[in-house]
């Protein structure tokens, strides 16, 4: 299938997904929003696919929605923002942080506004070292979306949430990893190595595990303690089912590298 | 081919499956049909102490059969035997416990509401789409709903076909647990066989009971309850019940 704004190419179990307007900084506009989704939709069905790279061309990663697309008329009635918020950028979220297998993303440069929410979005985020994050949107009188205001305050508290999203300042792939904000920053010439590195380990792991560790990680946002451990005995349970744990645990006892299926 | 499929009782517990996975369970007069006379043969049995009710993984039950409704006039439909098919799963008298995973729509939703307990895969979807087909729920959606959800509620889905998820049906009463969909029907068997092991005529009774609210008002029910209290302390299980427990040890109910 012929994209126009992303390259996608899938190799040795993992989904390469590589956002690719890059005159633009990557910005979304419609046509971008159908094909990013469409493809994360097959993916997340797609057993043969077992880890997930999402990264970009050019100098920026994605600077979020792209304002061409959102001329305003300072005479027409106000635009509703809530209306591609709802129709696109939460949809793609969800997709994000339900798909069944490991998320990593690859951040080449400039994440404002969504883009950067979308790179916190996924389970693994590796930043090369001149790549940034800003929080643009209290620039523009706007809410940070796509998970922002929920995704900032887990990840790095409230203290640091209100003032990334207040300030709105552009802050390095280096403090972002200072802040607990990602996971690890790559030097500018080895990000798509470490990544690629990174997806290929995953693909060979337990992907349902990593599926249930993902759900339950997720959901401990929502729960208490107690609802937790329920969670955690009910995830446990199915996870003790899969033919992976069996595997894992004969290879153990046979001295082996375990072969998983991810199912 | 059979509309459903009955496990042989275990530890008291039978497990009933929808088997039209095609038509995603839908409730055609034959699957209708072929419940109820289930649940009649198992109420009979006395070696029988609960019932679970479940669909497949990805489905309940997605609503009656629309190529059987087409065929319904309105003098044909005065006959229809389904409401006393839907009677008869009704007044089934041991504990009914719904497993649902994924759809349970239109006359799915209608059966989930016949349980006395429901259980809900993390999957689930409930709604009334009725009335995009210009109709209205036939086997008691407006009112087993609004009983358990209220009128704003089931106003609300009835007018507009609107999905509940899972933990929306624990949140308007409509379910008791969410589980994983996998372990949904695990979750209800355990569940049945917990109430196996109780006494079978106390458990009888708090059926009746709880199953009156919505027949008898307060004064009334009060009255029946503390009938059905008096009745019990002539049982032996009652004995057995109190005794095991001044004695520490588990009791053993005959159902007598």
């Amino acid at each position: 299938m012929d994209y126009q704004t992303v390259i996608v190419e899938e190799k040795n179990a993992v989904g390469y997904l590589t956002f690719n307007r890059p005159k633009q900084l990557n910005s979304f506009n419609e046509v971008m929003h159908k094909e990013v989704s469409a493809v994360l939709k097959a993916w997340a069905k797609d057993k043969a696919i077992r880890a997930v790279v999402i990264s970009a061309e050019g100098r920026g990663f994605c600077a979020g929605q792209d304002l061409n697309d959102r001329v305003v008329d300072p005479n027409a009635d106000a635009p509703d923002l809530g209306l591609s918020i709802e129709k696109y950028y939460n949809p793609l979220i969800k997709v994000i942080t339900e798909m069944p297998k490991p998320v990593i993303c690859a951040v080449n440069g400039v994440a404002a506004g969504a883009g950067a929410n979308i790179a916190l979005a996924c389970d693994i985020v590796i930043a090369a070292q001149s790549a940034s994050f800003i929080q643009a949107f209290c620039r523009l009188g706007l809410v940070p979306d796509s998970g922002g205001t929920w995704f900032l305050p887990r990840l790095v508290g409230r203290a640091q949430a209100m003032g990334l999203a207040m300030l709105g300042d552009k802050i390095s792939a280096e403090r972002a990893a200072q802040l607990g904000m990602i996971w690890q920053v790559a030097a500018d010439n080895a990000l798509k190595i470490e990544a690629e590195k990174m997806a290929e380990h995953l693909a060979k792991q337990p992907t349902y595990g990593l599926s249930l560790i993902k759900k339950a990680i997720h959901a401990a946002a929502g729960n208490n303690l107690d609802d937790q451990l329920i969670l955690e005995r009910d995830l446990q349970r199915l996870a003790g089912r899969s033919s992976d744990y069996r595997e894992g645990v004969q290879a153990f006892m046979q001295k082996r590298t375990p072969e998983y299926k991810g199912c | 081919m059979e509309y459903i499929k009955s496990t042989s009782p275990k530890n008291g517990v039978v497990l009933i499956e929808l088997n039209r996975p095609e038509k995603r369970n839908a409730l055609n007069n034959a699957t209708l049909q072929a419940l109820a006379a289930c649940l009649q043969q198992l109420d009979a049995d006395p070696a029988i102490k609960a019932v679970v009710i479940t669909g497949n993984e990805q489905c309940f039950a997605a609503g009656a059969d629309l190529n059987e409704l087409a065929q319904l006039d309105v003098i044909r439909i005065q006959q229809d035997r389904r409401p006393q098919l839907w009677k008869s799963i009704d007044e089934f008298s041991k504990p009914l416990i719904m497993a649902v995973n994924g759809y349970a729509l239109g006359a799915g939703f209608e059966l989930a509401l016949h349980g006395d307990i429901v259980l809900t895969g993390d999957n689930a979807q409930f709604a009334l789409p009725e009335i995009g087909l210009g109709m209205l729920p036939g086997a008691g959606g407006t009112q087993r709903l609004a009983r358990l959800a209220g009128q704003q509620l089931t106003m609300r889905w009835a007018m507009t076909g609107e999905m509940l998820d899972a933990p929306a049906a624990v949140q308007y009463g409509l379910s008791s647990q969410i589980c994983p969909a996998a372990l949904t029907v695990q979750y209800a068997v355990e569940l049945a066989e917990k109430i196996s092991k109780q006494a079978p005529l106390a458990i009888r009774v708090i059926k009746q009971s709880l199953k009156s609210i919505h027949e008898v008002t307060l004064s009334q029910g009060l009255k029946l309850e503390r009938q059905h209290f008096v009745w019990l302390a002539a049982t032996q299980d009652r004995q057995e019940g109190i005794n095991a427990f001044l004695e520490k040890r588990k009791p053993e109910f005959r159902g007598v």
